[in-house]
């Protein structure tokens, strides 16, 4: 499944959705000799880690994580695209003028797959309105040149509500480098991290939580009919 | 950013008065908060580049939690909870408020240039 894709376009808001979502796929991908790009929306502006200890602020914060989104690519060996959007506005943005803005970009790589947010069932706002643009973009183009969607969905009902995701990798093998990938991301890679440790009281070695928590990666194959 | 002096900031603060203003403020308590807890609920706002003139600014509070309140023609602008701060290089006086684990959970920045859009 995986050597069979010409070119896989990763979409989603925040530098650092790629690396806890889909960095062991993208390795995966990235192994087999197959191109990927990362069209990331936003540079995560708003977010509430500045590092711990703390090393930027509000206003420093997109140049960190601007820096550290290019990090992460290079650890990835992937190609970046910026999309310039901020963070937390995404879904106030008109959900057709983004859905254009990706459909062009799509249209010009011609990938073979997409992956991207559920919508609606990816928790954070920019997550959900990333995804759906993601899913509309793909919807407007012609069905014959239309790449597969693989949607993330993140919700605690997704299970529930769709069953078990037809796409469930095991991306343990290359864990060391999906680890490398998070840890680029040096302003939220702890605050991140930490939030898995407080809810398990048992366990304290943060790889090993991260490796049970992130070891596999799953998706929702979209269906356009 | 350091730990807040009131002595510092209020110098700060009485420079910036009676100047016309741009301000960032902001709390949150993450995108996450009830994902993480069921209990929880998602609170947050922001407003970025407002810009306003104040007739006077104080910082009251001690150790690590300050409130912030900023006089206005007809209004007010008020932050609580605020312990670090800093100028930037363009003299804009930033002041926030972490957690333990140095999550931003309120910021109050003001300045004579508007911030980064």
């Amino acid at each position: 499944m995986i050597d069979l894709e010409k070119h896989v376009v990763v979409i989603y808001p925040h530098p650092d959705d790629e690396a806890f979502g889909a960095s062991g796929t993208i390795t995966q991908f990235r192994e087999a000799g197959v191109s990927v790009t990362y069209l990331c929306g936003t540079l995560g502006e708003m977010g509430r880690n500045m590092g711990n200890p703390t090393f930027a602020n509000r206003e420093t914060l997109s140049e960190f994580r601007k820096k550290e989104l290019i990090d992460a690519c290079k650890v990835l060996d992937v190609d970046l695209r910026m999309l310039g959007y901020r963070d937390k506005t995404l879904e106030f943005e008109s959900r057709d003028e983004v859905a254009e803005h990706l459909k062009g970009i799509l249209e010009e790589i011609e990938p073979s797959l997409v992956i991207t947010h559920y919508p609606g069932h990816a928790v954070h706002p920019d997550h959900d309105a990333m995804g759906a643009a993601a899913v509309e973009a793909v919807r407007l183009m012609d069905a014959s040149k239309r790449p597969k969607v693989w949607a993330q969905a993140l919700s605690h009902d997704h299970l529930e509500l769709f069953g078990e995701p037809d796409v469930i990798n095991n991306v343990k093998a290359v864990f060391n480098q999906k680890m490398k990938t998070i840890m680029a991301h040096r302003s939220q890679a702890q605050g991140v991290l930490g939030k898995m440790k407080e809810n398990q009281d048992d366990v304290t070695d943060i790889e090993a939580i991260a490796k049970e928590r992130l070891g596999y990666e799953s998706f929702y194959t979209w269906n356009f009919d | 950013m350091e730990p807040i002096t009131i002595e510092a900031v209020q110098k700060e603060l009485d420079r910036l008065a009676n100047k016309d203003v741009y301000v960032h403020l902001e709390t949150t308590n993450g995108a996450y908060a009830s994902h993480f807890d069921e209990n929880a609920y998602n609170v947050g706002a922001f407003i970025r580049n407002a810009k306003v003139s104040y007739l006077h600014g104080k910082i009251v509070g001690s150790k690590n939690t300050y409130r912030v309140g900023l006089k206005l023609d007809i209004g007010w602008v008020y932050a609580e909870g605020v312990n670090q701060w800093e100028l930037d290089e363009e003299q804009r006086l930033l002041m926030a408020g972490h957690d333990r684990e140095g999550r931003l959970m309120v910021a109050l920045e003001i300045g004579e240039t508007p911030f980064k859009n």
